[in-house]
């Protein structure tokens, strides 16, 4: 491969634009998580950097557990249209034990890795519309103590640090003083280092931006206020908060670092941190994922599509298993279903058996009664037929002795 | 403490931020646009062409003539080698050309003895097999556990397949080439050494070609199925309608009306050829070059290679013969 130099204009000087072009149509997303207790300022923050209002109200802080919320917008801005997903964590810090509150977070990073990755693995795939959920920022929010950083948020830190870009901020830094800022500045630094938490670095290999960059670097962790609201300073109405005392302009670099960290995170680094949330986090991910699973780089003669069986056939073990476990399922719900059946023709035959005694019972009682019945009718004839037998002999005998009688009563009487 | 780094930035991008205050609804997403610019600047960019076609056709002119530059094979290797081969080989030359800060790997890809046999059945045999193998490295790069940050990118963007300009229609060797590769790489088909046909013996032969390359099934890009909106369809239904280009190659200059351009000097004139009103060398360079470039690659890599690999993913033979193995085999399983 060798140099040549060109005799006149061709033309690929366009390539830049020809791509940046096909990007324009396609459209950019980029995708922030916001990690901080309640109450730092994370969703006015928010809007106060992407000059929107972002839903959303404030929450409790009574959360048994972390759970990260995420909502997605759709901004514009001269020819350039972005996906934002913002990702909050919700609860974060307000547990009693809080051991387990960064497991949500990273729980919640690997799944975004490996949805991409499950898309990248599949055969027939369509990367390029493939919506990018993986997390590209993470914009740490430390409480303004001004003392040091809490463990929580060492542990957090530490646990993040090699899956995504970790940009630290002091939240709500108008409770700081300048002196106690830049001593707390120099504490936190200080903490990270010596605790081996790798925070991201603005890329300084570039000459374009390679000043500005190492300029920022050296600000780390930017101190900021996020305001939504405008008050009137001069004759003009700017972002800030209004106390007794003075106003807090969000966007003067002499109160605070916004302006610094707006810079960095969008008009000149947010490329980066796609392309470094790629290159290094992802493949990261990807490769001990892998790595776990079983699979090997090929060693020089072992076959080359190992990758492909070894997936291949984990993934026929695994529908082998599944296909088994639906078998046992549906083997169970048949034999219950058997012995249900079973019992009810149980129960059904019992019932008849039982209708049928009864109803015996009933033809036995109904045969006695009328047997009973035509006996008493018969006693009733007999004794008919004895009475009018009766009232005919005496009938007859009074008529003989009627005179008789009546002689004896006349006799009687007189 | 805080450096008044505002007024640096905003000299950085110019157009915005031009002094101490800012301008409250500019987020500055649209920075994202600079910020890729310059990482692809310093990244560079890849392309790699094959140009296809019987010897004698201008394959290498035309490309040194493309790229204003000593790029083709024959400029580089000693001109010993002129015999005719006596089987299809695959020549690829890589060169770094740079132009306006931009810079690019180009590989042009040659091969001599396409077509020159006295039998030239599946000739198209050997570069169906580079192409497919270019994809495989690729492949294989893509599914190791630790894999490269950029991936090199061999893969044939583009197939400049050369007409020869007999007026009449396309030879049964065009046909068969053509569409067996349009299945797998974006084909380019032009009509060489234009200037031995008139104007309307052009119109004539163009009409005649994308007649049969329409009976044939044959799709060269821009492929129809392709276009993405109706701006592209607008936009490529013009190319449609003017392919195969009529080309004229010369690395030569000659002075025209005062002025020194590429050409061919006859007796009976001067072709020019970037005067599209002599031949149509410049829409070819446009689009290939100026406008299309990133669009062929995108096609490369989006829907050639994921065929690719779609189709070797489903192939459940483990063994894959990188020497020899089975060539004819696996090029009859992609042949469609």
């Amino acid at each position: 491969m060798s140099h040549v130099d060109l005799f006149g204009h061709v033309g690929f000087d366009s390539m830049p634009d020809q791509l940046v072009n096909k990007s324009v149509n396609h459209g950019f997303c980029f995708n922030i998580l916001c990690v901080g207790e309640t109450g730092l300022g994370k969703s006015t923050l928010m809007d106060t950097l992407f000059n929107t209002k972002f839903e959303g109200e404030p929450t409790q802080h009574n959360q048994p557990g972390v759970t990260l919320k995420s909502n997605t917008y759709e901004l514009q801005e001269s020819n350039v249209r972005l996906k934002l997903t913002v990702v909050n964590t919700v609860g974060f810090g307000d547990q009693i034990n809080k051991e387990d509150s960064y497991k949500s977070i990273v729980e919640f990073i690997d799944a975004q890795f490996e949805a991409y990755l499950q898309e990248e693995l599949k055969i027939k795939r369509t990367l390029h519309s493939y919506h990018d959920t993986r997390i590209h920022a993470c914009l740490y929010f430390i409480a303004p103590t001004g003392h040091s950083l809490k463990s929580l948020d060492l542990v957090t830190m530490k646990k993040l640090d090699s899956k995504v870009n970790i940009i630290p901020i002091i939240a709500k830094s108008d409770a700081i003083s300048k002196s106690e800022l830049a001593k707390f500045k120099i504490k936190i630094t200080s903490e990270l280092v010596s605790n081996g938490v790798q925070i991201y670095q603005f890329p300084t290999d570039d000459e374009s931006v390679a000043e500005i960059n190492s300029t920022m670097n050296s600000h780390l962790p930017f101190a900021v206020v996020g305001s939504t609201e405008e008050v009137k300073i001069g004759n003009k109405m700017v972002k800030a908060r209004q106390y007794p005392w003075g106003t807090v302009q969000v966007e003067n670099e002499n109160h605070c670092d916004f302006v610094k960290l707006r810079e960095m995170l969008i008009r000149v680094n947010m490329e980066d941190l796609r392309e470094q949330t790629h290159t290094r986090h992802y493949e990261l991910y990807r490769r001990c994922k892998l790595e776990e699973m079983g699979f090997k780089d090929t060693d020089p003669d072992s076959k080359p599509f190992s990758l492909q069986e070894t997936y291949e056939a984990k993934r026929n073990e695994f529908m082998g298993e599944l296909q088994k476990k639906e078998e046992e399922m549906r083997q169970m719900f048949v034999q219950r279903v058997k012995e249900k059946e079973a019992e009810l023709k149980e129960a059904e035959k019992e019932l008849h058996e039982k209708f049928d005694r009864l109803k015996k019972l009933h033809q036995d009682e109904k045969k006695k009664l009328e047997e009973k019945k035509k006996s008493l009718d018969d006693e009733l004839n007999t004794f008919k037929q004895k009475k009018t037998a009766a009232e005919l002999l005496q009938n007859q005998a009074q008529q003989a002795g009627g005179s008789t009688t009546l002689k004896r009563d006349k006799e009687r009487k007189n | 403490m805080i450096g008044h780094t505002s007024v640096a930035v905003g000299g950085l991008y110019g157009e915005k931020a031009s002094g101490p205050t800012v301008d409250f609804s500019y987020v500055g997403i649209d920075a994202i646009l600079e910020q890729m610019r310059r990482k692809a600047m310093k990244q560079g960019f890849e392309l790699n062409i094959m140009v296809v076609g019987q010897s004698g056709l201008g394959k290498s002119t035309l490309m040194n003539t493309l790229f204003k530059s000593k790029v083709s094979r024959k400029s580089v290797l000693a001109t010993s080698q002129e015999k005719i081969p006596k089987t299809i080989e695959i020549k690829s030359i890589s060169h770094d050309i740079e132009e306006k800060g931009v810079r690019m790997k180009l590989t042009v890809i040659d091969t001599p003895g396409f077509g020159d046999q006295i039998n030239n059945e599946n000739c198209w045999q050997p570069i169906m097999k580079f192409i497919n193998d270019q994809y495989e490295a690729y492949l294989q790069e893509e599914i190791n556990i630790n894999r490269k940050k950029r991936i090199p990118d061999s893969r044939v963007h583009c197939c400049i397949y050369f007409i020869p300009p007999t007026g009449h229609c396309l030879r049964p060797l065009d046909v068969e080439f053509m569409r067996r590769l349009s299945k797998v790489v974006n084909i380019v088909p032009v009509i060489a050494k234009a200037d031995t046909l008139t104007l309307e013996e052009r119109d004539f032969f163009k009409k005649k070609i994308r007649e049969e390359l329409r009976a044939n099934g044959i799709d060269v890009y821009p492929q129809k199925e392709f276009d993405e909106d109706a701006e592209d369809r607008m936009i490529n239904e013009k190319i449609r309608e003017m392919i195969p280009f009529a080309v004229v190659g010369s690395d030569q200059e000659y002075q025209v009306n005062g002025r020194r351009l590429l050409g061919r000097k006859t007796k009976w004139g001067t072709i020019e050829v970037e005067n599209i009103a002599h031949c149509e060398f410049a829409y070819l360079r446009d689009l290939l070059i100026r406008t299309h470039m990133q669009n062929i690659k995108d096609i490369t890599s989006s829907i050639h290679y994921e065929m690719y690999r779609v189709r070797r993913l489903n192939e459940n033979n483990t063994v894959v013969a990188h020497a020899n193995g089975i060539p004819e085999h696996h090029l009859a399983a992609h042949e469609m």
